[in-house]
């Protein structure tokens, strides 16, 4: 049971950095802060008996005692965690160890034109006009808990300020590695993506977890898409067995703008992603793909939320959960379209394969609409690998093992090879052939 | 090569083979046609091991092996290749991958060294202009979104790449325009030879035009009622199927 004492630690802790460790920042900053650990205080964590959090128990953190981080990175070796992390090195890179901005495994010299990108502590340091523009204007602490938890520690991130009219032609990297520590840390990330209108990027967050030892990392992304802009947001997640993930993205698009999202989860103890997406401007698009692989007793829980507001916006969502051993997934997909949105057109899919008998899957479509003239489907399927498909490749000579290996890669490469940036499909492809290649 | 003796088989509680005797030699080219229903799919996917079908009776000798003792994958690897009629679509790995695990599971049990990328992007590449198929179409998600006529031919192409030593080719024909037809028969002829067997089944007397067998037989009600030579087609083509289901009730 979750108690009012799991907050405590936290209350505590936001008087205790008053005092020490985060520094205290201009009024509009420590206003965000009071405000986020105030509605912490009053949401604490999410239950059971909360509609959005029905199947995750979040227990598991609550219960943990976490320490601030420090940044210590001794551990951290560049070329490793680079690789694992998926990054190309010769592109422009943000990196955090345990929240903390790392200058040294960071690459932020001679950045295109019209790009901004550093880490937020210097730019809340400049007060830095787009930044205290948009700060805690999309991702709201007043209702959701762990958005609430990460405003009341605000302190670094990652930004990334992108010109009217830029267009970039290698991605952006943000890299959050997350380590083993004697006592275990939390992090809270938070990252502000502001895209100008006409704008072109591809942006990428990916999140490492090294060690074995129980962490948690609290991430909290804002994403502005300006008018007609063309963004692509990955997030990357491999936590460690016994870390702890909350990642929240929020996104506004403005008319026009095109976004497409990938969220791929590949590991971790219990994690748990919320992606809400905001259709503010008329014919503004999204794509959003989801990939998520379980095994063990992972829990791993994907929340979606579109919300058409302007019309003719379009929306098309494939989420796609491959489970093995005890694991548990959940998918929970909303859509909502308001009464303004007409010629609205939404789409979702949610297909899950069990790889055991011992695995799990919750999926929870939900439609609302408030429109009279849209079109708006949604689906779920929840199966095991097809008979038809293991002995079409057992004709061709692949043992039982191996067609079930090969339909597992396949079914999980289907959402990799819809990734546009070359090195990081390729090396997802190759990723999960060496988790599922036996063949 | 081949020799089926008195095969019985069931699909659930029904039996559709009904003592099926055959015999094949190497370099052969058996047609089997028949009506709809008359078992000849039931006999390709006995041949190639699915499981949903129940042997019920007699011998299948494959080159001196039993062959209904296999599993699928084993007679893949001995030799044997079915052409399906309605090929799997497998979204999320293109034909080139899927094909060379498929090649290497079989060189491997022929005792021979696995092909790497490279080596096995050469021997594509000459498989390829076969049944004019592009590296484009290859490295789509396998048979994903392929029309019929390209479905097929990527099994004629597969079958280039197995290089088997029995080929049971399941209604190869259906569901193509005629040049399409054309550039499969092209490819099948041409995988011809005195050491390969090819079993062709097909309802249509069409097919046989391009492929031209060496051995035509009829199947009805699970039994071959009528064996000859290719001139038994044109016969089919002119009298229909009604003159061999006369000569199959005769026979019981």
């Amino acid at each position: 049971m979750l108690t009012s004492a799991s907050k405590e630690p936290y209350l505590a802790a936001f008087k205790g950095l008053r005092a020490s460790s985060l520094p205290a920042g201009p009024a509009w900053l420590e206003q965000l802060r009071q405000a986020g650990i105030a509605s912490f205080d009053a949401l604490g964590f999410p239950t059971l008996k909360h509609e959005d959090w029905k199947y995750t128990n979040v227990e598991p953190i609550a219960a943990q005692s976490f320490a601030q981080a420090n940044g210590e990175a001794k551990s951290i070796v560049g070329a490793e965690v680079f690789s694992r992390g998926m990054i190309e090195t010769d592109a422009p890179r943000l990196t955090f160890v345990n929240g903390v901005f790392n200058a040294a495994l960071s690459n932020i010299a001679n950045l295109p034109q019209g790009l901004r990108l550093g880490p937020l502590a210097e730019f809340i340091s400049h007060e830095d006009a787009a930044v205290v523009d948009h700060l805690g204007r999309l991702a709201s602490a007043e209702q959701q808990h762990f958005v609430a938890l990460n405003t009341a520690f605000l302190g670094d991130g990652a930004v990334v300020d992108l010109a009217p009219g830029a267009r970039l032609n290698r991605p952006i990297y943000l890299l959050f590695v997350s380590t083993s520590t004697a006592q275990p840390v939390i992090s809270q990330p938070r990252i502000l993506l502001l895209l100008g209108a006409g704008s072109e990027a591809k942006i990428v967050e990916s999140y490492l977890g090294v060690g074995d030892k129980a962490y948690f990392c609290n991430a909290v992304t804002e994403l502005v898409g300006g008018a007609d802009s063309i963004i692509e947001h990955y997030r990357l997640q491999q936590d460690s067995d016994a870390g702890f993930h909350v990642g929240t993205v929020e996104a506004s698009l403005a008319r026009g703008c095109h976004l497409t999202s990938h969220a791929v989860t590949l590991s971790g103890a219990l994690v748990r992603n919320n992606l809400r997406v905001l259709l503010n401007g008329a014919g503004a698009e999204c794509v959003l793909n989801g990939l998520y692989l379980a095994d063990g007793k992972q829990h791993v829980d994907n929340y979606t939320l579109i919300e058409h507001v302007s019309p003719r916006a379009s929306s098309l969502e494939l989420y796609k959960g491959l489970l093995g051993g005890s694991a548990h997934g959940v998918f929970n997909g909303k859509i909502i379209v308001h009464p303004d949105a007409q010629k609205s057109d939404a789409r979702q899919t949610n297909k899950n394969l069990l790889l055991s008998d011992s695995a799990v899957i919750d999926t929870k479509p939900q439609l609302e609409i408030h429109a009279d003239d849209v079109k708006c489907s949604h689906g779920s399927t929840i199966g095991q690998l097809d008979d038809d498909a293991i002995f079409y490749l057992r004709s061709r000579g692949l043992d039982v093992a191996a067609a079930r290996s090969l339909l597992s890669f396949a079914f999980a490469s289907d959402v990799v090879q819809r990734i546009s940036i070359e090195t990081l499909r390729q090396r997802l492809d190759d990723y999960l052939v060496g988790r599922f290649g036996a063949w | 090569m081949l020799e089926i003796k008195n095969l019985r088989a069931k699909v659930g509680d029904k039996e559709i083979l009904r003592g099926i005797d055959l015999y094949i030699g190497a370099g052969e080219v058996h047609a089997i046609m028949g009506p709809n229903g008359s078992g000849k799919s039931t006999l390709a996917h006995v041949l190639s091991g699915r499981e949903n079908y129940q042997v019920t009776g007699g011998s299948v000798t494959y080159q001196g092996k039993d062959l209904l003792a296999m599993a699928p994958e084993i007679r893949a690897r001995e030799g044997i290749f079915l052409a399906f009629q309605y090929p799997i679509e497998i979204p999320g790995v293109s034909t080139t991958y899927f094909l060379k695990a498929a090649l290497n599971a079989v060189r491997k049990h022929r005792g021979l060294d696995e092909l790497d990328a490279m080596e096995f992007l050469t021997l594509i590449k000459d498989k390829m202009s076969l049944v004019e198929m592009s590296q484009a179409l290859l490295n789509r998600p396998l048979n994903e979104g392929f029309s019929g006529g390209e479905k097929k031919r990527n099994e004629i192409l597969q079958m280039a790449v197995l290089d088997p030593t029995l080929a049971l080719l399941d209604e190869t024909d259906s569901g193509l325009d005629i040049d399409a037809l054309r550039v499969i028969a092209g490819g099948v002829n041409a995988l011809r030879s005195p050491s390969r067997a090819m079993i062709v089944i097909t309802h249509y007397q069409r097919l046989l035009d391009y492929i031209v067998p060496d051995f035509i037989h009829v199947l009805y009600n699970g039994r071959i009622v009528k064996s000859g030579t290719k001139e038994l087609a044109l016969e089919l083509e002119s009298k229909g199927y009604d003159w061999i289901k006369g000569e199959g009730a005769a026979l019981q």
